[in-house]
């Protein structure tokens, strides 16, 4: 990429070494573009060469010093300077002299540790990049170009199945149950709604996956909800004792894996809504947490590269070593609890809660959803008159605030 | 490509009771109606109103009637739906409208709000009002649309409370 292209005097370009022969990956920018990354692996090597090329045959480039630095940071946008670097590594090229014609130098970072995967979000960004310098007396040359991180995790030894019954106490009850609380970006998700109780004249229902993403931390965080898909399992009104099947395929969307307080930074989270919407539009839901991997590729390339065989290498002996990595930390996540009737979106539909031989994980105590164990309670639904912005329940179906 | 190497067994639907035969051919256990329908005008000259027949058909356990018919007027929509904004929890729908302009004397053509082809718009409107209303979950435990549906009279001096206890 031409990331901050230099100004006077000299055109500087890195070219990373196997590039005709690795992998890629589409990450967004910025301002929305999307971008190919060559793609790496933590404990991979990120070798290559850089080309300065004086402009005008002839001039004198004096400079201070030339380096090249690999970079890993996390960028939180809403905090304009607030970058982190949790990766930092120089190398010097060049001792200070004077350039007249083009120059090449080799470098490598041996092994160099990716801990996180690269990620481009509403509110944050984390980003690997390798950045040269050539330094002078009044203003640096730099350019960057970015790589892609991918983490890849091994498939969870445990992985349980989520089955839960939840409703609205004497109105509608159903039971959920998704085949797995940990999928891999290419899985899918197998389940099945059961019907105990309607009272209620459902007219469809769909399967949604959200992303929350969580940035910065304390008063100052930001949450960011955004639906990555919507899929209807059933069309029309069900009675008590049917069985609605679920297969979604998650290979279809654009999917991160899970991300848990990253460098303390941002988390990701996803999230299976499930919602019913009745005759008047009313919607009524229930989200449940699950996790999403990247799992590594069964299949190997016929072109044996001896990058890509390295990178496998220099994974495991990576994995083996160290102590807590994200990566093995995101497989031995529990399904979390609800998450309760906080957010505006939420609060415009019913949320379902556990029936009485529901989940005793959830931690329905503070939030207006109903007490698991209860006989008669009235369904949390929004004091939404006062509120700007929140939708009508009885009204319009507003899907994008959701 | 990464479906090939998943096996049918994986993405195979989960095992699940099969539906009762009772439960497949009872009727439904959601079945709710109301009507508003047989507009009269009752009075004379200034003193002149309408009320609407409210007929309500259904099978749900709260309601005491599985069958009522009430007459109401428009007044007492707008008290129903006073009660419910103030005491339940839902954004209540709206009425239609109220037809001030018509109320004015001199208005040229017409009865005013007694026209048919208002009353028949109001009826539309009062009808989609009730039907919406009545199958909230929430406004199912409100003392007073119960009694709207489904006591021959409204009493305005009722206690407000909930049918289903929270």
């Amino acid at each position: 990429s031409f990331f901050g292209l230099v100004s006077q005097g000299a055109e500087i370009d890195i070219v990373l070494d196997g590039q005709e022969s690795r992998k890629t990956a589409e990450l967004k920018l910025e301002d929305g573009r999307k971008e190919r990354l060559p793609l790496y692996y933590d404990g991979e090597t990120v070798s290559g060469k850089v080309n300065i090329l004086v402009k005008k045959s002839g001039t004198k480039l004096e400079h201070q010093g030339i380096k090249i630095e690999f970079v890993g940071q996390i960028d939180l946008y809403f905090d304009r300077g607030n970058r982190h670097e949790f990766v930092s590594m120089v190398r010097e090229l060049a001792r200070p002299g004077i350039l007249t014609q083009g120059v090449c130098y080799g470098f490598e970072f041996v092994n160099v540790e990716k801990p996180y995967e690269s990620y481009s979000g509403a509110n944050v960004r984390l980003r690997c990049y390798l950045r040269v310098t050539v330094v002078k007396r009044l203003s640096d040359l730099v350019k960057e170009q970015d790589i892609c991180v991918h983490t890849l995790a091994q498939y969870p030894d445990l992985n349980s199945s989520i089955k839960m019954e939840v409703g609205i106490e004497d109105c509608l009850h159903i039971e959920f149950e998704y085949n797995k609380s940990k999928y891999h970006l290419k899985d899918v998700i197998v389940g099945k709604i059961f019907f105990l109780l309607v009272r209620i004249k459902i007219r469809h229902m769909e399967v949604q996956i959200i992303r929350r993403e969580l940035a910065g931390s304390g008063p100052a965080a930001l949450n960011e909800s955004e639906t990555l898909a919507k899929f209807e399992i059933m069309d029309g009104a069900p009675v008590r004792g049917e069985s609605i099947p679920i297969r979604l395929f998650l290979s279809g969307y654009d999917l991160t894996p899970s991300m848990r307080d990253v460098n303390k930074k941002f988390s990701v989270k996803y999230y299976l809504n499930l919602v019913l919407v009745d005759e008047e539009e009313r919607r009524y839901f229930k989200q449940q947490e699950v996790t999403l991997f990247r799992r590594a590729e069964k299949r190997r390339r016929p072109i044996a590269n001896s990058y890509i065989e390295q990178a496998i290498f220099h994974h495991r002996t990576a994995q083996f070593g160290q102590q807590q990595q994200p990566t093995t930390r995101a497989q031995q996540q529990q399904p979390q609890a609800t998450p309760p009737l906080t957010t505006p979106e939420d609060a415009a539909a019913a949320a379902l809660s556990p029936g009485r031989h529901g989940d005793a994980n959830n931690s329905a105590a503070d939030s207006p959803e109903l007490e698991s164990g209860s006989t008669h309670v009235s369904p949390a639904l929004p004091a939404a008159r006062s509120a700007p912005g929140i939708k009508d329940v009885l009204g319009e179906d507003d899907d994008d605030n959701y | 490509m990464s479906t090939s190497t998943q096996s049918a067994a994986s993405i195979q639907r989960l095992q699940h009771k099969r539906q009762t035969l009772e439960d497949a051919y009872s009727p439904p256990a959601n079945f709710l109606e109301i009507d508003v329908c047989n507009p009269e005008t009752h009075g004379v000259n200034k003193d002149r109103y309408t009320d609407y027949e409210v007929r309500m058909r259904t099978n749900l356990p709260v309601f005491r009637l599985k069958e009522s018919s009430v007459r109401r007027r428009y007044s007492e929509f707008e008290w129903l739906r006073g009660e419910l904004e103030r005491d339940s929890k839902i954004v209540v729908p709206k009425l239609p409208g109220k037809a001030l302009r018509l109320q004015l004397p001199f208005r040229g053509g017409g009865d005013g709000r007694f026209d048919d082809e208002f009353i028949e718009e109001r009826r539309r409107g009062l009808e989609d009002f009730i039907n919406k209303v009545a199958g909230h979950p929430l406004a199912q435990n409100e003392k007073c649309l119960h009694m709207f549906l489904q006591e021959q009279t409204v009493d305005r001096g009722y206690v407000p409370g909930k049918v289903r206890t929270t």
